[in-house]
């Protein structure tokens, strides 16, 4: 192999960037089963949550609490907590990345299109998308480990670009 | 390093290296297709690693998996010796990289000991490892979708439980992460082959039951000073570690030694730059010698075979200034290095600390943008991928920089210096160091928006309420 001839790698920024954002209205969302789903936290009482999806292609929209009672807010339109959902979703992907998995109007500015968000009401994936959630903050009660995993070596903290 | 050990470096690969990684590659073409779709070629590459193996007790099961394949499921032993004979390979382009970057830098190495002993018991929380392993073998990258992707999560919530088996989990959820980000692949794209199947092999031979246990005996205890010497910051969407490289000096006399010490958390996706820190806030002794750059002082502090030290801050205090430049020169040279342990050997994992200087950093556009160190005509690429984002060693602190501390790294048929601290050429005194935001952003506006953001501190209120009820 001659030297600076770039083969096959071992090492690889595979997983694209997600940038930080303030996680208080909307502490969870994920691209993820052909939907942007995620929680969102209730404007008016601390403790309950609404769990809210947009579908790929059909745009359907879904948002209830995360004891399945429908969200009052929800027409042909997003509501509120789906408006939060894409604002935070396009904060932490990226508006372009969103706009892609969502497959909107290709014409149209990924902002704009994601504006104007409207389909179809359907009953969402709120427990699925619930127990996500709570899976995903169980991460952070692991304790820590002070001893080495080689396997790390594989995932660098920085990008190529 | 010399300029011009440093050209002939860089000038050839070791023999033979070429060849077994070629033996690799075809391999990672038979895992590109899967087992479960074998073509004349496979079977061939499966035939010739099986002949590389020689005499060894890999060689017979190898040939069962070329036999087998296409015929029904692969058996597990099959399956755990093509992982075995990839990581003898790579193992051995490993050993033969670092012997010649230990001679370019005339450093010496200690002698590894016997391998660490076989696990003695069954592991039952590794079957569902092992399977969805098997799975993605018999599947084959191009043959991965959703929900095949989405079954690292089922694989590795067993092991997330037990820190011994944090390795194991560690690598499935990243390996899991990239799968779920890209497959299935568009036919017009190809997987990264290299590097799944070295992901792949790793995984494999950590989900066997007889694999030693994580992190295994210390071989004995330190008692010293420790000089770090930089942080190298590694993380996935849900892992972050920082691996710190030091000077020990031994409190007896002995020659100072080079050693690590690692410290790691999971985290969740959205947690990235300036909030990663601060899940280690627990290692504050150590966390402060890296952001005030400072020396340790250790005290009977377990140290394995392979040089890492297993941090406890019970074990430490914090030491005196330390101007991590001055201790490379003064120790650096002449410092002896641990032996790598048999089962950690492959190329990705060399990180040789080194001391270059007097270079021209040059940015090059081309075959794509990149910067370069000039050692008096010899042009040694800086690894981006690894510059952390977590930090200020930014592209500017970088490209205007005219000494650094680095690790030697090796990947895709080259060599590279990952930056871990730099000083400025027009003014030396003037020190940029990955670890710099080690207990927060150094930069005002970085932590004012962790401040009034406070990811971390949201997630963990979150977690409080829901998971504690």
């Amino acid at each position: 192999m001659a030297p600076h001839d770039s083969g096959p790698a071992s090492v690889l920024s595979m997983v694209p960037t997600v940038y930080g954002r303030k996680l208080n209205k909307v502490p969870y969302v994920e691209l993820a089963d052909g939907r942007v789903q995620g929680v969102v936290s209730s404007g008016s009482a601390g403790e309950r949550v609404y769990v809210s999806s947009v579908s790929a292609g059909s745009h359907a929209l879904s948002c209830a609490t995360n004891n399945n009672r429908p969200c009052g807010g929800l027409g042909g339109r997003a509501c509120k907590h789906i408006r939060s959902l894409i604002d935070e979703a396009c904060r932490h992907y990226g508006a372009e990345r969103v706009a892609a998995h969502l497959r909107t109007d290709a014409g149209k500015e990924a902002k704009d299109a994601l504006a104007d968000l409207h389909g179809p009401v359907e009953p969402g994936p709120t427990g699925v998308v619930f127990t996500r959630f709570l899976r995903y903050l169980s991460y952070l009660e692991h304790p820590g480990a002070a001893a080495p995993i080689p396997e790390l070596h594989w995932f660098p903290a920085g990008r190529s670009n | 390093m010399r300029p011009a050990a440093l050209t002939g470096l860089l000038a050839s690969a070791p023999p033979g290296a070429d060849e077994a990684l070629e033996l690799t590659d075809r391999l990672d073409a038979v895992l590109t297709d899967g087992l479960a779709r074998p073509g004349a070629e496979g079977a061939r590459a499966l035939e010739d690693l099986a002949a590389a193996t020689g005499s060894s007790p890999l060689a017979a099961p190898v040939r069962e998996a070329a036999s087998a394949m296409g015929s029904g499921p692969v058996g597990a032993a099959c399956l755990a010796a093509l992982a075995g004979a990839r990581t003898a390979l790579t193992g051995a382009v490993h050993d033969a990289l670092l012997a010649a970057l230990d001679t370019a830098l005339g450093r010496t190495r200690e002698e590894a000991d016997a391998p660490a002993a076989p696990a003695p018991a069954p592991a039952p929380e590794l079957e569902g490892a092992r399977s969805w392993l098997a799975e993605l073998a018999m599947a084959g990258w191009r043959g991965v979708d959703r929900d095949l992707a989405a079954g690292a999560d089922a694989a590795l919530t067993p092991l997330l439980e037990d820190p011994a088996r944090r390795r194991l989990a560690v690598l499935l959820d990243g390996l899991g992460a990239e799968l779920r980000a890209h497959c299935p692949l568009p036919g017009d794209q190809d997987p990264p082959a290299r590097r799944w199947s070295d992901l792949w092999a790793r995984a494999v031979l950590l989900a066997q039951d007889a694999f030693p246990v994580w992190p295994g005996a210390p071989a004995r205890q330190a008692t010293g000073r420790l000089l770090p010497l930089g942080a190298d910051v590694h993380q996935h969407p849900t892992a972050f570690q920082v691996q710190v490289h030091a000077l020990l000096e031994p409190s007896d006399g002995g020659p100072v030694r080079l050693v690590r010490t690692s410290v790691s958390a999971l985290k969740v996706d959205v947690l990235t730059r300036e909030s990663v820190w601060g899940l280690l806030a627990e290692h504050t002794v150590l966390l402060r010698a890296l952001a005030e750059h400072r020396a340790l002082d250790v005290e009977g502090m377990p140290l394995l075979e392979g040089g890492d030290l297993l941090w406890d801050e019970g074990r430490a205090a914090l030491g005196g200034p330390a101007d991590r430049f001055a201790a490379a020169r003064l120790h650096l040279a002449g410092a002896a290095a641990p032996a790598v342990p048999a089962l950690e050997r492959h190329p990705a994992r060399i990180a040789e600390p080194v001391l270059l200087e007097g270079y021209t950093a040059k940015k090059r556009t081309r075959p794509a943008p990149g910067l370069e160190l000039d050692l008096d005509g010899a042009r040694l690429p800086v690894s981006l991928l690894r510059r952390p984002d977590s930090s200020s060693l930014d592209m500017k602190a970088a490209a205007s920089s005219g000494a650094c501390l680095g690790l030697m790294r090796w990947d895709a048929g080259q060599w590279s210096v990952q930056m871990l601290g730099v000083a400025a050429k027009k003014a030396p005194a003037e020190q940029t160091h990955t670890g710099d935001w080690a207990l927060g952003p150094t930069d005002p506006k970085f932590a004012t928006a962790l401040r009034n953001s406070d990811p971390l501190g949201t997630l963990r209120e979150r977690a409080g309420k829901l998971l504690r009820k």
